[in-house]
């Protein structure tokens, strides 16, 4: 096991990368990033509230604040399970396939595995994104022309991760 | 050493296969082992050529001739498998979890040599008979059309080693030669697993080792035989048959598990002469109700396609081709929903057996939708007559109507005062919505006439919930189509006077610039009129375009009134198409038993040690829900809109009238 020093996405924030050899055949490569933070939730919700508050006293009503609550919980739920990555994992079987895992914070695994028969090559590709970066993508074959690209697989697309 | 053609070099009397001078092989029988090695070539001829070698001399030229075409082919098996495996692949062997606990043995399967690939099947214990294992994997490839071959030898043994053991198995490689050999071995009780793969041939290539490096796979027996694997969508469906025989790796593991159904049928506790370890050993999977379920389905099959044909043949007859009648029916929408089912019922009680598995779920989906279909009905069935709901519902109705019709007076009466401050031509004004005020009171006049017989009719219709809730919702649809049948006419009128003079206006504009209409040449062209010509032209175009605006009011009220009925309707129909199109025995199936519908597969690394071969768990990855429905959607009855949103307001406009649903065989108006 290996430990890098730390990258970044496009968007600033912070990314670990850890390296595993397993065996001379299988690699796997690890992305993680960092924890939902307690202050960003607690001003979110302290924001919901509030206003939520605002509005009962303009229509007394006592809907809106569990409607608030409601509000909150399902949002944070659904932001846990749909949206915040913990880790991303490509890993590297020789003459087997390449798999790529997306493991979010409520423990929802996203895997994808690509066999080797399908991928033609493997290349870093540029892209301009208010400025140029160059991200790692997987060239497929295509099945009814032997020199064609049926499809462009990035990887590690949900971290938008870029090679630096 | 009876007579008989031999193969080059070796009696065939002599050969070791021949039950005669071996007998079964047993774990116990070391001497006769180390003899192995000896009869080498002899026991590789016999291997590929079987009994069908052993012939009397009697039998002359014919059995040369076979003798030569089995030592063809024995020949060409040693050649293909001699170029075998791809140079540089790491050799993957697929070995089935349930088999990791059972006792050694020779490991049965299957070689890929394209992906260099062993997929491991079924174990076969001691003691054993060399020859029965062969006419065994013989049968098998005859009925299931896979090659099996014995791959190698599998070796659990206690934490004292067995150094016998080991030689043994060695042994065992000259009896079943296969390229390369695979020799697995694992510690009773520890996870330290150690594999070999040996080459007995030269290598095709220089440089290339003797031994292979091996990677294991482990998978879930059971759930692989069972699951159907999706290849990606953007694959059109006649590539992708072809690519899961054929190409994908892991499709031919898939593949090769479930068409090796007839080696799973016996175990090693049965009585029979080879005793195999497979996913069955781990108990035989059966279910009561299941065979009884299946045993009772032909001739329930049979009595229930008989009484569809028969429904079908009494709703064919020339009665209802008659035209009143046939007119009716194509505009209801119950019959189109009934029409609809009876054709799904008569493909899930057909007779015939589903020739593939997307029929087999297509079946099973309409025969799930319709039994949640009734079963809501018959919820709503009881829900109506129960607490004298269909009493209310009927003394409702009439004062519904009546209020509708109400709000319809105080409309029509505004629109003959200055609706909207606009001013309206008098006198075609009153003449208008006289005309539409005294059809309203014809409809009100029918409303009142029926209203003693409603409560009876609501009650019978009502029943036809039993059919389904789709029916149900059909019948409220045509129930709203038939109460609001003044709504449609007043646009028909409204609609048909618009365009009327709309087409008057257009042809007399081109008169007023001197331009004409050439039929012939569809096109426009300048044309010369007299001058009473243009005069009583110029003088109708302007009465045309001052009683515009009162024309186009009318007509702009009852379309934007039957715009709304139709947008109800269409909601209704948007839940019957939804009911109908639902695969929920697909969506349940995802839900329960994921394994079923695999869209690939995902692996995991188990524990590894440096020195030890790589370790792999190959887990089936579920089809997303999404792909689900998609897959397996049933097709709907067919009536969607057929208008963009373009070509609706271009018709708006020009006033021609708009069906907003094509039923089955309309001609286009």
């Amino acid at each position: 096991m290996e430990d890098e020093p730390s990258f970044s996405d496009i968007c600033g924030g912070r990314l670990a990368l850890q390296r595993r050899d397993y065996s001379p055949s299988c690699r796997e490569f690890c992305l993680s990033c960092p924890r939902l933070s307690l202050r960003s939730l607690t001003a979110v919700t302290c924001t919901v509230w509030l206003a939520a508050y605002g509005l009962f006293t303009l229509c007394e009503n006592s809907m809106i604040l569990s409607a608030a609550i409601f509000i909150t919980l399902l949002g944070l739920l659904g932001y846990l399970h749909f949206v915040k990555i913990d880790q991303e994992t490509l890993l590297i079987i020789d003459s087997l396939g390449i798999q790529m895992t997306s493991s979010y914070a409520s423990g929802k695994e996203c895997t994808t595995f690509i066999e080797m028969g399908k991928v033609k090559d493997v290349v870093i590709n540029e892209a301009v994104y208010m400025k140029v970066i160059y991200y790692l993508c997987i060239l497929l074959k295509d099945p009814v022309e032997p020199n064609g690209i049926s499809q462009v697989v990035p990887v590690f697309q949900p971290l938008r991760c870029c090679v630096a | 050493m009876g007579g008989g053609v031999g193969w080059p070099g070796v009696g065939v009397g002599q050969c070791p296969c021949e039950m005669g001078s071996w007998g079964p092989v047993s774990l116990h029988d070391q001497t006769q082992s180390r003899a192995a090695p000896t009869h080498g070539p002899c026991g590789r001829a016999c291997m590929k050529s079987g009994p069908s070698v052993v012939l009397p001399a009697a039998l002359g030229p014919s059995a040369v001739v076979v003798v030569v075409v089995a030592a063809a082919v024995a020949a060409l098996d040693r050649a293909s498998l001699l170029s075998s495996s791809v140079p540089g692949m790491v050799l993957k062997a697929f070995f089935p979890t349930c088999c990791a606990s059972a006792d050694s043995g020779l490991l049965v399967g299957r070689w890929v040599p394209e992906q260099s690939s062993a997929v491991v099947l079924a174990v076969v214990h001691f003691p054993f008979i060399p020859i029965q294992v062969k006419e065994l994997l013989a049968q098998v490839h005859q009925a299931s059309r896979v090659g099996l071959a014995v791959l190698g030898t599998w070796c659990h043994r206690r934490q004292e080693a067995e150094e016998s053991l080991g030689h043994f198995l060695e042994g065992l490689g000259a009896i079943f030669s296969h390229e390369p050999w695979l020799q697995l071995c694992r510690e009773r009780g520890s996870k330290l697993w150690s594999c070999k793969a040996t080459r007995r041939q030269v290598p095709p290539h220089p440089g290339a080792p003797y031994e292979d490096q091996v990677m294991l796979v482990f998978y879930d027996q059971r759930k692989v035989l069972l699951s159907q694997l999706h290849p990606p969508a953007d694959l059109p469906d006649r590539q992708a048959a072809d690519a899961t025989a054929s190409a994908g790796g892991l499709a031919a593991v898939f593949d090769t598990v479930a068409r090796s159904e007839a080696l799973f049928r016996s175990d090693r506790f049965d009585e029979g002469p080879v005793r195999l370890s497979h996913w069955q050993s781990e108990g035989v999977e059966a279910s009561i109700l299941a065979e009884l379920a299946k045993r009772a389905s032909g001739p329930v099959c049979v009595l229930l396609a008989c009484l569809l044909s028969l429904i079908s043949a009494a709703s064919a007859c020339r009665v209802f081709t008659l035209w009143p009648l046939s007119f009716v029916w194509s505009k209801l929408s119950v019959c189109e929903q009934l029409r609809h089912r009876l054709e799904q019922l008569t493909l899930v009680f057909s007779t015939q057996k589903a020739e593939n598995p997307t029929q087999l779920m297509r079946k099973a989906n309409v025969l799930v939708s319709v039994l949640l279909d009734v079963a809501l009905g018959l919820a709503l069935l009881s829900w109506l007559h129960g607490k004298d709901r269909i009493g209310q519902l009927a003394e409702a109705l009439v004062p519904v109507a009546d209020h509708v019709a109400e709000e319809l007076q105080h409309l029509l009466q505004w629109l003959m005062g200055a609706p909207a401050g606009l001013k309206m031509n008098r006198a075609l004004d009153q003449v208008l919505g006289r005309f539409f005020l005294y059809h309203l009171h014809l409809w009100i006049s029918y409303i009142h006439l029926m209203s003693p017989f409603i409560e009876r009719i609501l009650w019978h219709v009502g029943l036809s919930a039993c059919l389904g809730l789709t029916v149900a919702l059909s019948v409220l649809s045509d129930i709203i189509a038939l109460l609001t049948f003044h709504i449609y006419c007043f646009y028909v009128y409204g609609a048909r006077l618009y365009c009327l003079k709309i087409c008057g206006l257009s042809s007399l504009w081109r008169l007023f610039r001197g331009k004409k209409w050439n039929v012939l040449r569809q096109r426009v062209d300048s044309c010369s009129y007299d001058l009473d010509q243009l005069f009583i032209g110029t003088l109708l175009f302007t009465i045309l375009v001052f009683l515009l605006p009162t024309t186009a009011l009318y007509y702009l009220v009852f379309t934007l009134l039957r715009l709304l009925v139709v947008a109800v309707q269409g909601l209704t129909h948007l839940l019957v198409d939804l009911i109908n199109s639902l695969p929920l025995y697909s969506l349940g199936l995802r839900l329960c038993r994921p394994y079923r519908l695999a869209a690939g597969v995902k692996f995991r690394v188990l524990e590894h040690e440096a020195g030890r071969p790589l370790r792999l768990l190959m887990q089936i990855n579920p089809l997303p829900y999404g792909r689900v429905v998609h897959t397996y959607r049933l097709p709907g009855c067919g009536c969607h809109p057929t208008h963009s949103w373009g070509s609706l307001c271009r018709k708006l406009f020009f006033g021609e009238l708009i069906y907003p649903w094509r039923q089955r065989g309309d001609k286009q108006d």
